[in-house]
């Protein structure tokens, strides 16, 4: 045991700020495939001889390999540290804790702003358009290289759930248990055209070039701020918004008759629009909201979604928030009646929280609780 | 031995070892939680509490939150040896289409309610002109969540007349249980196990 662990920690493999290229080829949803691949991710824990305690984070839209370490850019601690951490639900000493740069993003993993072999430059638009089930094949190929034949759960908020979702679909003899969070199993038309109105917004930015911006050491910052801006509103519930700025004024006795930010609400959203821009890449914004897009799981399955489940062995576990109105409980719910029809295990809970879709980021005591039962009933 | 309510200790004694059940209002999962450990049983749980869900789910149970008059559709046919509805009977908008959903989902169904024809409560409307409360039904007309009031004739006609059929029946009092005889009258709670 002691000659195991010690041979695990000094393997390479394993450990914060890892990557890997993998020589593939990923085949993908649309036909093409990918060669290499490379995968940024960063491990947590020990894998227990067994091979039985292996836990896999998937991150949302903007997230990143990082889930509890320090942000590299940011310097910010990691996205979920209030769930994943010594003493919470997610413990690096019970479990081996994986957590990888989904494809399509900018953290290290293969994405547009990588070298195409085939022209030595950045792939751009060139790269192939992706898709949730793609991003999960890409972690499949990823568990291989780490030796992880199974895993004890999938969990995932938001894109992340969407991920968890599929795996048990495409792999249902690797995971055991899938935990979803405000999430959907598909993108209604709203999700959609939020998502349209911030692609629009980057490729309206005279600096976008059609994708090709990265030799100009410039880039369509303004438009993917807006992107950032649309979406983040998305992210809060009208109470949160209302609690948190109401009408304030930011720093000023009164209204300026003017387009100065004069609102606290306008402030906050252009802080967070600039800071997106320093740690996100506008091509990945495109391919990844694109992925999320084209994601419907009953679609692949004859339109039942209780198909889709039919093959999975998995438990599974959702939480939704109720004033979550991007993926609102109701889509958590049509997931556990097909997951009833389909005749397996499942529990939901819609817990209460003020901050819209983002409390699953948030502090969320019950979320823990609920996390945590689940996590130990499966084991 | 167990700390369980008595009409869920009634139910609890009469699940065989390793049976499929759904209890629907399964509250915190006490029952759930009892049965998985001492007959090995396959349980699910439907709640409408989310404080309950996240307690239920917490201690490992399979438990969603949901609501007995909209979310047993659901279900599929006979998916459970047993279905429960545990003291939620008279909180449901409609009753005997819970029931029927709880027969068609379970091979048999555990059916508790306070019954409200007990003497004390009849004696208090007679003589006092007022809605019972008593120690089993301590909330006022206004704020109790027990929205159709019912007896245990009132439920064995609901049986008759949907041609249902009784398996067995329990009766109890002062948390015992008690004879047949006269329960309408002299029984606080009651438990029927039924089926389609």
């Amino acid at each position: 045991m002691s000659m195991d662990s010690a041979i695990a920690s000094t393997d390479q493999r394993f450990g914060l700020r890892r990557s890997v290229r993998l020589p593939g080829p990923l085949r993908l949803d649309s036909g093409a495939s990918l060669t290499p691949v490379d995968i940024a991710y960063e491990t947590y824990g020990t894998l227990n001889a067994q091979g039985s305690n292996a836990i896999l984070i998937c991150h949302a839209l903007t997230g990143d390999q990082f889930v509890a370490s320090q942000h590299p850019v940011t310097g910010k601690p990691g996205w979920w540290t209030r769930a994943v951490g010594p003493g919470k639900p997610i413990d690096p000493e019970r479990h081996f804790i994986v957590c990888a740069n989904v494809l399509g993003s900018c953290l290290g993993s293969s994405g547009p702003a990588s070298t195409d072999p085939a022209t030595g430059e950045p792939y751009a638009m060139r790269f192939p358009v992706i898709t949730i089930a793609d991003m999960v094949r890409a972690q499949a190929m990823l568990l291989n290289h780490l030796g992880v034949e199974q895993l004890a759960a999938v969990v995932g908020g938001s894109m992340g759930g969407m991920q968890a979702l599929v795996w048990p679909t495409l792999y249902p003899d690797r995971v055991r248990a899938v935990l979803v969070i405000a999430s959907t199993a598909r993108h209604s038309a709203q999700n959609i055209a939020f998502h349209e109105v911030g692609r629009q917004a980057i490729m309206a930015d005279p600096r976008w070039h059609g994708g090709d911006y990265y030799a100009s050491g410039d880039s369509p910052s303004a438009g993917l701020a807006v992107a950032r801006m649309a979406a983040h509103i998305t992210y809060l519930s009208e109470a949160g918004l209302t609690e948190k700025f109401g009408r304030k004024l930011q720093a000023r006795e009164a209204k300026t008759f003017g387009f100065d930010a004069d609102f606290q609400v306008e402030s906050y959203l252009r802080h967070q629009g600039i800071s997106f821009v320093e740690r996100f890449d506008a091509n990945s914004y495109l391919y990844i909201t694109r992925a999320m897009d084209y994601y419907d799981l009953a679609e692949d399955h004859d339109g039942s979604l209780a198909r889709a489940f039919s093959e999975t062995r998995a438990r599974f576990c959702l939480i939704s928030f109720d004033t979550d109105w991007l993926y609102p409980t109701a889509e958590s719910r049509v997931i556990v009646h097909a997951l009833h029809a389909a005749g397996r295990e499942v529990s939901f809970v819609e817990l209460a929280s003020p901050y819209g879709h983002d409390a699953f980021l948030l502090d969320a005591p019950d979320m823990n609780r609920v996390i945590d039962g689940f996590l130990r009933a499966c084991e | 031995m167990s700390l369980l309510r008595p009409d869920l200790a009634v139910i609890a004694d009469h699940i065989p070892d390793g049976a499929r059940v759904l209890d629907v209002g399964c509250g915190d999962g006490a029952l759930l939680s009892d049965i998985r450990l001492r007959k090995q049983a396959d349980v699910r749980g439907l709640e409408i509490d989310p404080a309950n869900v996240a307690a239920a789910v917490g201690r490992g149970l399979p438990v969603v939150q949901g609501d007995a008059d909209t979310d047993l559709g659901y279900y599929p046919d006979k998916s459970f040896d047993f279905a429960i509805l545990s003291q939620t009977l008279q909180t449901t908008r409609r009753p005997d289409k819970v029931v029927e959903e709880l027969l068609r989902i379970g091979k048999q169904a555990f059916v508790s309610f306070p019954n409200f024809a007990h003497w004390r409560g009849r004696l208090s409307l007679l003589w006092g002109g007022r809605m019972p409360v008593t120690r089993l039904l301590p909330e006022r007309w206004y704020d109790t969540p027990n929205i159709h009031h019912l007896t245990i004739d009132d439920f064995r006609a609901l049986v008759r007349e949907r041609g249902w059929t009784i398996d067995a029946q329990w009766f109890l009092n002062d948390e015992r249980t008690t004879g047949s005889a006269n329960a309408n009258l002299f029984a606080e709670h009651a438990v029927f196990l039924l089926h389609a």
